[in-house]
């Protein structure tokens, strides 16, 4: 297994909720990431955002680990959610909300802020945006 | 890439779809919206439901035909 799969891993892994998008939640390059985005802040969820545009192996090894071929994914408590139609679907039944008390209890509005964390070297590690 | 190549491919895998339509939302032939209705999706979760659906477009979605792709799966219970 590659470093920057392992990488990636640690990072679904340890992150309560992980969304795989394009660009940052400051600067959204893809609509659909925008509205996987939207869909959790309106959940109110813990969200750490990984850019996957810096290095085109960022999408490579995800999706290897995945199975999902597309941009953006959304993983909460380490399982992969979906794509932006099924978060956005989850959301409008109120499953995603289940989900996210499911997975980090049912004080998971609180439990953290929007961040950003990269996946490749030469960034900063670590970045709050909000 | 026209809807109708589109709607073929998923026709190929969802030979008992009751519902299946293919949208291309910019007019640019590389921006799409489908919609399918199958009971191959009858007890699969969200997730499995739109691979198979990323399965049957696996060719135009490799090659970059189609930039962004939206889809919408129900089962059939």
């Amino acid at each position: 297994m590659s470093e920057l799969r392992d990488r990636i891993k640690s990072v679904i892994d340890s992150e309560p909720v992980v969304l795989f998008m394009k660009g940052t939640p400051d600067f959204i390059a893809c609509g659909n990431s925008a509205r996987a985005l939207e869909a959790l802040r309106a959940a109110g969820a813990p969200t750490t955002a990984v850019d996957i545009l810096p290095d085109p192996r960022i999408r490579e090894e995800l999706s290897a680990l995945s199975g999902w071929p597309t941009i953006p994914q959304v993983f909460v408590g380490g399982e992969l959610i979906g794509g932006a139609d099924i978060t956005e679907e989850l959301y409008e039944t109120g499953e995603l909300e289940q989900k996210l008390e499911e997975k980090l209890g049912a004080g998971y509005r609180v439990s953290g802020r929007e961040r950003v964390v990269d996946v490749v070297e030469g960034q900063s590690p670590f970045r709050i945006v909000s | 890439m026209a809807v109708d190549r589109l709607e073929l491919l998923l026709r190929q895998a969802f030979p008992d779809a009751t519902e299946l339509s293919a949208l291309d939302r910019t007019g640019t032939g590389d921006h799409f919206q489908v919609v399918v209705t199958s009971g191959r999706f009858d007890g699969l979760s969200l997730i499995d439901q739109h691979k198979l659906v990323y399965e049957a477009l696996a060719g135009p979605l490799e090659d970059g035909t189609i930039h962004e792709l939206r889809i919408r799966t129900r089962g059939t219970q």
